[in-house]
């Protein structure tokens, strides 16, 4: 740990303090990190108090050889991948707005993943431990240290994408992966989004090991993205086995690989950065299937919205232009949930989202008082 | 759904069900409304009926429930739930009762519902990749349905032959392939489930992805208490197109251990790696005659899996590796029976151990990778100490111990000083940073062990989570969660 870790982790601990009171004192409370998020860091309704985690911030254990890393809620993504990325590990899942300055913090609580996550998971999957804030100011640890673990209550799934309705984040514990050496990356561009998902449905049941499998909608067609990770000399003969395949069970208008040069990572950091969807207007993941795209995409495409649909089309990203009513309704219409993460402010979980019932005993026993609940209110169906 | 029983407090539901006596009405009650529900070969009441469903696999314990009820439907499992709830009769789960840890013990006067019947995969989607089977079903049958389309479902317990998907769920159960691709709770996607109270609940879908709390997560590794999974969505991975194996042998432990942070240190990514001691290996030998090298300390299994072309390069990188780590022999599996014949010894060692002593209590605990060589150390050193015969096979990748501790329960004191020293091996887990479990659940065996590993303020949470979504604590009590966090450990 350098000299100016140590300093900042001190001061974390007498930080943490504070949020526990801050919690104890006010009657609504909402945690705030890097603001890569607006719509989820915007308190929205009058008195509710912010609460700023961003300067809990530093790594305060990294054992490689553990493939585990400790670090403050309010590091950001950023600081952390540098770190990883000089002994050759990583997130696999491509966190997403670490450009942007994006938390950790933040990215368990939106259960945010980029395109990575399609082969070993996103940060449900990766994150092992918690240190959390609960409604009632007191500081509770969740999990563990150590990668493989059963024993007590999963606090750190509960915690992913919980948005803080149940306890403010401070400390948080991953494992990570060996990063690959090389990857290589394919654009194939299909006429249609029936096809696209055509290829994405075989490609999922071959055995090609992908890292990323993510559609993006254009106005020919629809373009299919795929990476592929590992020692670099296997990859061109990997990619021309994947090429041959698209080519001979679908009907790609063009295919064009890319090493790993700028051209084929550019893709995949646009992902990341969200930068293609339009500052102004609604930002929301909704967890889909292949099969649910097929039956959505055209009615959102009629609404005007802008539809990229990553993690071999398991989480559509959406750039809406409408009213959070409109979408509220669409999703509903559909059976369908989803998270805004930029644009509206408020009550980000929009459409018929599972497990209300089950939700709310959780929340009577985290947060007794309703502290976090004010601006994270569940739909009801 | 408002069918169940008014809300009670945790004190008072405590109270109520405190004495043993005070539930023998409430049960012949309940067991008169049953009786409408169930023909009677699928409501068990007689003793010697009961006496096969008295203990899991962890057959140190032994309790006599007050009814097995054999569900073949999910609203057959609601209903007998809401039963429960509205007499106040206490209920336990049961899939096949391959629990190690006393989890699917019954609960004295209470009922256990044997979901075993429940065993239809409803869905199986290849396009989305996933299926949606009821809890009863055998592990191993997802991957066996999924084959023709090319996919499996990845946890693989040893015992996956006849474990049950509900049973899995309930304690995040793992394999030696969760390295890659994790336990159980990775692999769940979405679940309906009936709360303690008879309400029904569903969380996430079929979806990779979720939207709030990730309450399946958390349903997942609870042990039952939060209730009884009645549908569970399971994501399907496309079967690897090559597996390569490779089987190490070497003149001590340590040298095994070494291989394994060197093998982690060149940056490979195995989907497995098992490490077996000398007795382990002899178990595995009397019980699947694996024909592993006789005279090894100990030997380690590695396998990689994936693209062919891939594979290929990583596994000479990984032979270079292995055959500087000192292995004296290296058995590298040329096609699948070789493979196969790799993994029977491996995956027998539990029950071959058997064959070894009369009884054993097989202990569970995780380590930081890091520090495995000292754990095994100390264990050979307690060992010693307690002159108790310890085999070891264990998830060496994932720092998950296995400790087979032999013992001859007819032996007076014997299955006390076997405790004691299973005792001492998950304190010395906890010292070393790491957990009392990390697949086979803390049950009824290790819940006096919960409180060393988690400080006062998070039992408590994990109390008035429980009591909130029980409040009468009607699903498995007395499991995880000690009832008396003051009695001293043992039983
Ligand atoms: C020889 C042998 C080898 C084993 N190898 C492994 C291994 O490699 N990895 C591993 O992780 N485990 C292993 N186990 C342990 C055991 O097989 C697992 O814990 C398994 O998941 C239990 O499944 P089951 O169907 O037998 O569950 P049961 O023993 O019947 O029940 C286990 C627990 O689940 C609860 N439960 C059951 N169904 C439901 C449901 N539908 N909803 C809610 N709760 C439910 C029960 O109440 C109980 O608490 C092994 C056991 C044996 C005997």
């Amino acid at each position: 740990m350098s000299p100016d870790q140590a300093r900042t982790t001190s001061s974390s601990s007498s930080q943490v303090k504070e949020i526990q009171e801050a919690v104890r004192r006010h009657a609504r409370v909402l945690a705030t990190g890097g603001g890569s998020k607006p719509a989820l860091s915007t308190p929205g309704d009058d008195g509710v108090v912010r609460i700023d985690v961003s300067p809990l911030r530093g790594i305060l254990f990294y054992d490689p050889e553990e493939f585990t890393f400790s670090a403050w809620a309010g590091t950001p993504v950023a600081a952390v991948a540098a770190d990883l990325a000089q002994n050759g590990q990583h997130l696999p899942f491509d966190p997403p707005l670490s450009a942007q300055g994006a938390t950790l913090g933040g990215t368990v609580a939106a259960g945010a993943n980029g395109s990575g996550r399609y082969r070993y998971g996103g940060v449900r999957d990766f994150l092992i431990g918690v240190r959390f804030v609960d409604g009632r100011g007191n500081l509770l640890q969740g999990g563990g240290k150590v990668v493989k673990n059963a024993a007590g209550f999963d606090f750190p799934k509960l915690m992913v994408g919980s948005l803080g309705r149940l306890g403010i984040l401070t400390e948080l514990t991953f494992k990570v992966f060996p990063a690959p050496r090389s990857t290589a990356s394919l654009r194939a561009d299909f006429a249609t989004l029936d096809a696209g998902l055509d290829a994405v449905v075989r490609l999922g049941r071959s055995t090609f090991d992908l890292e990323g499998v993510d559609l993006v909608a254009t106005a020919k067609g629809v373009s299919l993205w795929l990476r592929v990770g590992g020692l670099a000399d296997t990859l061109p003969g990997r990619m021309e086995r994947i090429s041959d395949f698209l080519t001979d069970r679908s009907e790609p208008v063009r295919i064009e690989r890319f090493e790993n040069g700028e051209k084929g990572v550019v893709h995949w950091k646009e992902m990341a950065s969200m930068e293609w969807a339009p500052e102004d207007g609604l930002l929301v993941k909704v967890p889909v299937t292949p099969t649910k795209v097929r039956q959505v995409d055209a009615a959102w495409a009629s609404q005007g919205a802008i539809r990229r649909y990553s993690v071999g089309a398991n989480v559509a990203w959406v750039a809406w232009p409408g009213s959070t009513r409109a979408l509220d309704d669409s999703l509903a219409d559909a059976g369908l949930a989803g998270v805004v993460l930029r644009g509206s402010s408020g009550h980000p979980w929009v459409g018929r989202p599972t497990g209300r019932r089950f939700l709310e005993r959780i929340a009577a026993a985290l947060d007794p008082d309703d502290k976090f609940g004010a601006v994270r209110s569940w739909p009801t169906s | 759904m408002g069918d169940e029983a008014p809300p009670e407090t945790a004190d008072a539901a405590r109270l109520r069900y405190s004495g043993r006596e005070a539930t023998d009405m409430p049960l012949r009650e309940l067991l008169t409304a049953l009786e409408r529900m169930y023909p009677p070969d699928r409501l068990l009441t007689n003793p010697a009926q009961l006496a096969a469903y008295e203990s899991d696999a962890l057959t140190v314990f032994k309790e006599q429930a007050g009814a097995v009820v054999l569900s073949e439907t999910q609203s057959e499992v609601v209903d007998t739930v809401r039963l429960c709830a509205r007499h106040g009769v206490p209920f336990v789960a049961r899939g096949s009762g391959t629990s190690l840890s006393g989890g699917s013990l019954p609960v004295a006067d209470g009922v256990v519902i044997g979901l075993s019947r429940l065993n239809r995969i409803l869905k199986l989607d290849p396009d989305d990749r996933v299926a949606v089977v009821e809890p009863g079903v055998v592990n191993l049958a997802v991957s066996r349905a999924a084959a023709p389309h090319r996919l499996y479902y990845a946890p693989d317990p040893s015992s996956q032959s006849v474990c049950t998907i509900g049973g899995n769920v309930a304690f995040n159960s793992g394999g030696a392939h969760c390295l890659k691709y994790g336990m159980t709770s990775n692999h769940v996607l979405g679940m309906k489930v009936v709360l303690p109270d008879g309400e029904v609940s569903e969380m996430g879908g079929a979806s990779l992805e979720g939207v709030g709390p990730d309450m399946t997560g958390l349903f997942v590794g609870s042990e039952g208490l939060f209730g009884i999974a009645l549908e569970i969505t399971l994501r399907l991975l496309p079967i690897p197109e090559v597996y390569r194996t490779v089987l190490a042998a070497y003149h001590s432990l340590e040298d095994a251990g070494d291989a394994v942070s060197a093998v982690i240190a060149s940056g490979l990514l195995p989907g497995a790696m098992e490490i077996m001691d000398r007795l382990a290996i002899r178990a595995a030998e009397v019980g699947a005659q694996a024909g592993y090298p006789p005279d090894a300390a100990a030997l380690l299994i590695v396998e990689l899996e994936g693209e062919a072309d891939a594979v290929d390069a990583e596994f000479s990188r990984l032979l270079r590796v292995i055959e500087s780590s000192g292995a004296y022999e290296v058995r590298v599996a040329r096609d699948e029976e070789e493979r196969t014949r790799i993994w029977k010894g491996r995956k027998s060692a539990f029950s071959a151990v058997g064959r070894l002593a009369p009884d054993y209590i097989v202990q569970d605990g995780v380590v930081p990778r890091s520090r495995l060589g000292e754990a095994l150390a100390r264990i050979e050193a307690l060992s010693r100490a307690y002159d108790i015969s310890v085999a070891n096979v264990f998830h060496a990748g994932d720092g998950n111990l296995h400790p087979l501790i032999l013992f001859d329960g007819r032996t007076t004191g014997a299955l006390e000083a076997a405790e004691e020293l299973a005792g001492e091996i998950l304190e010395l887990c906890i010292e070393l940073g790491g957990s009392i479990t990390g697949e086979h659940g803390v049950g009824m065996e290790k819940r006096h062990y919960m409180s060393r590993m988690f400080g006062r303020a998070e039992m408590e949470a994990m109390e008035r989570l429980r009591s909130s979504i029980d409040p009468m604590q009607l699903a498995n009590r007395g499991k995880m969660l000690p009832l008396e966090t003051t009695r001293a450990p043992g039983r």
